[in-house]
């Protein structure tokens, strides 16, 4: 195989006429097998993978507390409002509206940039940024989902002696996680795709090394068709793993 | 064993319990009746602070329990409620349903739970259901667990909030029967209803309300057979 690429490339630089799947075959040799390039993609996936995961917990993380900070700051009992909480619930909806109301690219300029101009590790001030960009988006899907269950369930679990902290814990977050699924999906999706845009700060992530690619061979359609395949197939493996266990939660619901 | 004095419940400019004082003696079966809007169920559910009371006081076996200081799930612990919707959680077996607030208030270890939810399931006959979820149920069945939920916490004092309304005609009956068999145990029991049957057969004693304010009150034979005021007249004349 080498060997055919050799001479056809030698023909193709020549200035010589090449079939149609002589110079396929070169390009996406040039693309994937040539000096092991693959293992350039396999690392940038890997890369995308951990920053996802971990862009992902921290989103996850920062979601549910603003969402829990918000609804309990909600839920206090007229003329017995906790004034720390107030002041907590003002800064995450400042934290909200500032993430929700910029965009993406232009936090992760900031972020590396301006505020971390000083660092050098790219992918992890990307990974942060996406993060905090994440807990905003998840933030407001918790809330919508802790709104959602019906105001019953709590007065049941408060009308038993529990606490607001257990009765959130049994009773109202697992009926909530179950509603915000198919949402909490789709922004997990887009987290993944968006973690190519830490290619812009130098993350060096899936995206990145296809440019590290092309940059090389001049020949961009391979490396981004295949970036583009890649991304596609990680997308549907998440969505089918959120599926399956959408379809575990359910359980409660069969009759 | 509650003493309700001068409370007072208003939403925003809307008020409805006007300076309400009331009684309920240990072992009373009191029955509250009226018009819908008269505010029998914010009544009912200012006794656990389910609804914060805007004025007045609440005292629980010589605890005020309007005090903001009060630890209010300890008073809850020992006040029994059942729901107009059951409001049973959706995302657990009955037997987690029933063993859920006695575990985690530390009243019971798991198995001693699960005993007494066997126990008690025997008692409404839903002893076969221990691991359906509630939607698997009819609403008779959820109600009769919903009360076992509350009885799993074992209360000095139940509260029922139109036990029957949301339920379909030819399931009343079995509920009412729990009811019943929970009252001839010797249970406090506050029933806010709309069946006036029970409040004749069950109660000791029944309130009629109307407006906010506690219109008359009386036996069940006075009160059905011969009521003083032209309000109650006129309800009971309705609904009878």
């Amino acid at each position: 195989m080498e060997e055919l690429y050799t001479t056809w490339k030698a023909i193709g630089v020549s200035g010589g006429d090449l079939s149609f799947f002589q110079n396929f075959f070169v390009k996406f040799y040039q693309a994937f097998i040539e000096a092991d390039r693959w293992l350039q993609y396999l690392k940038g996936v890997k890369t995308t993978l951990l920053v996802t995961a971990m862009a992902l917990i921290l989103g996850i993380v920062l979601g549910i507390l603003v969402a829990m900070l918000r609804a309990a700051h909600d839920q206090q009992r007229p003329g017995r409002r906790n004034p720390i909480l107030g002041v907590l619930n003002i800064i995450c909806k400042i934290y909200v509206t500032v993430i929700r109301g910029t965009p993406m690219m232009v936090q992760l300029l900031i972020m590396a940039g301006v505020i971390f101009a000083s660092s050098r590790s790219f992918t992890m001030i990307g990974t942060l940024t996406l993060g905090i960009n994440s807990g905003a988006y998840v933030s407001e899907i918790v809330r919508g989902g802790l709104m959602s269950v019906d105001k019953g369930q709590m007065e049941a679990g408060r009308s038993l002696g529990l606490n607001y902290m257990t009765t959130m814990r049994f009773i109202v977050i697992p009926q909530a996680i179950k509603a915000i699924l198919p949402a909490l999906g789709n922004e997990f999706i887009i987290l993944l795709k968006d973690t190519s845009l830490i290619t812009v700060i130098g993350g060096k992530e899936l995206l990145y090394a296809a440019q590290g690619i092309y940059n090389r061979t001049y020949e961009q359609m391979f490396p981004l068709l295949g970036t583009a395949a890649i991304y596609l197939v990680l997308v549907m493996i998440l969505s089918w793993l959120l599926g399956k266990l959408e379809r575990r939660l359910q359980q409660s619901d069969r009759r | 064993m509650i003493d309700v004095k001068n409370l007072s419940k208003s939403f925003g400019s809307h008020l409805v319990l006007d300076d309400l004082s009331e009684h309920i003696y240990p072992g009373e079966k009191v029955v509250i009746i009226g018009p819908s809007g008269s505010g029998k169920s914010t009544f009912l559910r200012c006794l656990n602070l389910l609804e914060t009371p805007t004025k007045g006081h609440i005292t629980f076996d010589s605890t005020d329990i309007t005090d903001p200081k009060v630890d209010i799930d300890r008073i809850r612990r020992q006040m029994g409620m059942v729901f107009q919707h059951f409001n049973l959680f959706p995302n657990m077996t009955i037997r987690k349903n029933i063993t859920l607030a006695p575990v985690q208030t530390g009243l019971m270890t798991q198995a001693e739970a699960d005993e007494q939810a066997q126990t008690l399931l025997r008692r409404v006959g839903l002893e076969d259901k221990a691991n359906a979820y509630p939607s698997q149920l009819s609403g008779g069945q959820k109600q009769r667990i919903a009360i076992v939920r509350a009885l799993a916490m074992k209360p000095k004092l139940m509260l029922f909030d139109e036990p029957t309304s949301a339920l379909d005609p030819e399931m009343v009956g079995e509920v009412l029967d729990v009811m019943k068999q929970l009252a001839d145990a010797g249970m406090t029991m506050v029933v806010v209803t709309h069946e006036m049957g029970f409040a004749k057969e069950v109660g000791d004693r029944v309130l009629f309300m109307a407006d906010g304010k506690i219109i008359e009150q009386n036996t069940p034979e006075e009160i059905f057979s011969n009521p003083q005021e032209e309000r109650t007249k006129t309800f009971l004349s309705k609904v009878l």
